[in-house]
């Protein structure tokens, strides 16, 4: 895995400025991101995840620092990053096929090509028989499901995916994460997942980043090796080794009720 | 769904389903009722002398009138200016209030700076202003066209762009992250998501655009149902009033239901 890194976040700082003052949300925040790897965020509520992960979106530039891609500075939003939002998004007045090429739309590259390749991810992820029905006749894992296939269809080589199963209820949640998951990795994809939920972290990720809080930056990092059958996010959390990163992950965020 | 529907029915849903439908009719059966109440007592008392038909009319007279104003061939003149007057009222107010919409939409610094001019001429009764419009667009239908404009376009202003202005931002910030421009988010989510509210802002406009075409008309027509309003009130003949009344209500709920119906074709998706 050890091989170039696929995105580096360098020493960046990130400040709001508002009518109430400023707010520092990030600062000196470094970290590798490696191909092919599933990472999960996880630190204190508003220590300035979701504000990372706008950053690596490309939504707004950090106020110092910098985002290589491939060795390239980040500007602004490219389609190696896919972004995944809280609730699934989708929009009610398209179908589920015109929800999934969206992303290709806004970036004019609906061809025949992007087109079958977007129809073979529907076809391998139980979709296609839904294509043609709106958002509103599907279950929320289903729409979940065609949430990350709009990320999948302009082929990124991250997914950032912000709290991303926080919507659903507890038991769709777990079948989500099985397939979500599944899906990342049959597709070869890297992964960042921010969540507050350490389980779902734990059973997911490669590594787990904790950060501090406010203004955030990397606490610590934990390098996740369960010994599980096979390797989906439900089973993994029957392995042995699971509450022991779970009690220092824990303890590592030091939560104050 | 309708797929379980047709499916099995069990007895019990059978007898939901038939209390259901019994209940519908109720209500309309209550409905046509109230009107032919109405419809008889007003006869009825006219006919008896407890109210004074000249001032009160009463069924058969309207229905009189009706027949003559028909057979005179005037009937049809009067309703088509009133309808098109309204029609091109509500539709100019519309698209232009749209339009208005998206500009201050597009800046934020122009829906800053044009805000309390907006509430101060939402505000204003805009009746008002009918003289001035009357001097400067002159006696005649464009007079009455543009009062129903300036009667429905600023309430179409406010409420479109508080519907631009509600749409999700994680929507917004999706499309974002897409690499969407201003325009494609415009495009791909304001307008698309805002329809429930520009539709319900085409309701509200209607009425108003009625409104205006009727104020409209008792300022300054020779013709239309307003007219004809104002002329039989002067002239006392109140059948004559009564049944351009009549006739309004009519065709101001053909209209509306005429938007019920874009309603429901542009929200198919819910
Ligand atoms: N656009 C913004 N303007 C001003 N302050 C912001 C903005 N976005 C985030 N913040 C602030 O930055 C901090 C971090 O927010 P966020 O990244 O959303 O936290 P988290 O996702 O970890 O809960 C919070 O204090 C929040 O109020
Ligand atoms: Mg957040």
């Amino acid at each position: 895995m050890r091989a170039e890194p696929l995105v580096e976040v360098q020493n960046i700082n990130m400040t709001f400025h508002s009518p109430e003052g400023e707010v520092s949300a990030l600062k000196n925040l470094s970290l590798d991101i490696y191909p092919g790897e599933f990472i999960s965020i996880v630190g204190p509520s508003g220590c300035g995840k979701s504000t990372l992960l706008n950053i690596l979106a490309g939504l707004f530039a950090p106020t110092a620092g910098q985002i290589l891609v491939h060795k390239k500075k980040l500007l602004g939003p490219t389609s190696k990053v896919g972004y995944m939002p809280q609730s699934d998004q989708l929009f009610e007045w398209r179908t589920i096929w015109k929800n999934i090429l969206l992303g290709l739309e806004v970036q004019n590259k609906v061809t025949e090509e992007t087109k079958s390749y977007a129809q073979k991810l529907l076809n391998s992820y139980g979709l296609s028989e839904f294509k043609n029905l709106y958002p509103s006749q599907l279950s929320g894992g289903m729409r979940q499901r065609v949430a990350l296939i709009r990320t999948l269809a302009i082929n990124p080589e991250i997914l950032l995916l912000d709290e991303a199963f926080s919507a659903l209820d507890y038991q769709t949640r777990l079948v989500v994460a099985d397939e979500v998951k599944q899906i990342i990795v049959k597709e070869k994809k890297t992964a960042m997942l921010v969540t507050h939920d350490i389980s779902e972290a734990i059973s997911m990720a490669d590594r787990i980043v904790v950060l501090t809080k406010r203004p955030g930056s990397v606490k610590k990092i934990y390098t996740i090796s369960l010994t599980c059958s096979d390797k989906t996010p439900m089973k993994c959390r029957e392995a042995p080794e699971f509450s022991d990163y779970f009690y220092s992950i824990w303890k590592e965020l030091d939560v104050h009720v | 769904m309708s797929e379980q529907a047709t499916v099995q029915v069990s007895a019990e849903h059978l007898a939901y389903q038939k209390r259901v439908s019994m209940y519908r009719k109720k209500v309309l059966a209550t409905q046509v009722a109230i009107l032919l109440a109405i419809i008889v007592v007003w006869e009825l008392a006219a006919t008896l002398r407890w109210i004074d038909p000249f001032i009160t009319s009463q069924p058969s007279r309207v229905l009189r009138t009706l027949v003559s104003l028909h057979n005179e061939g005037i009937l049809y003149k009067h309703i088509s200016i009133t309808v098109m007057e309204t029609v091109v009222g509500f539709t100019l107010g519309t698209i232009i209030g749209t339009f208005a919409a998206v500009l201050l939409w597009w800046s934020e610094f122009l829906s800053k700076v044009l805000e309390p001019y907006l509430v101060i001429l939402n505000s204003l009764p805009k009746i008002a202003l009918g003289p001035i419009i009357i001097v400067w667009v002159g006696q005649g239908v464009m007079a009455i066209i543009a009062m129903a404009l300036f009667i429905s376009i600023v309430v179409t202003i406010l409420g479109v762009y508080s519907g631009f202005s509600q749409v999700d931002t994680d929507k917004i910030k999706l499309l974002k992250t897409f690499g969407a421009t201003k325009w494609q988010v415009f495009k791909k989510v304001i307008f698309p998501s805002s329809i429930p509210t520009i539709v319900s802002a085409l309701k509200i406009n209607v009425g108003l655009s009625w409104v205006g075409v009727i104020v409209g008309e008792f300022l300054v027509s020779r013709a239309g149902l307003g007219y004809l309003i104002v002329y039989g009130g002067q002239v006392f003949r109140l059948d004559l009033v009564m049944t351009s009344v009549i006739i309004l209500s009519a065709a101001a709920a053909v209209m509306y239901q005429a938007v019920v119906v874009v309603e429901k074709y542009s929200l198919k998706w819910r």
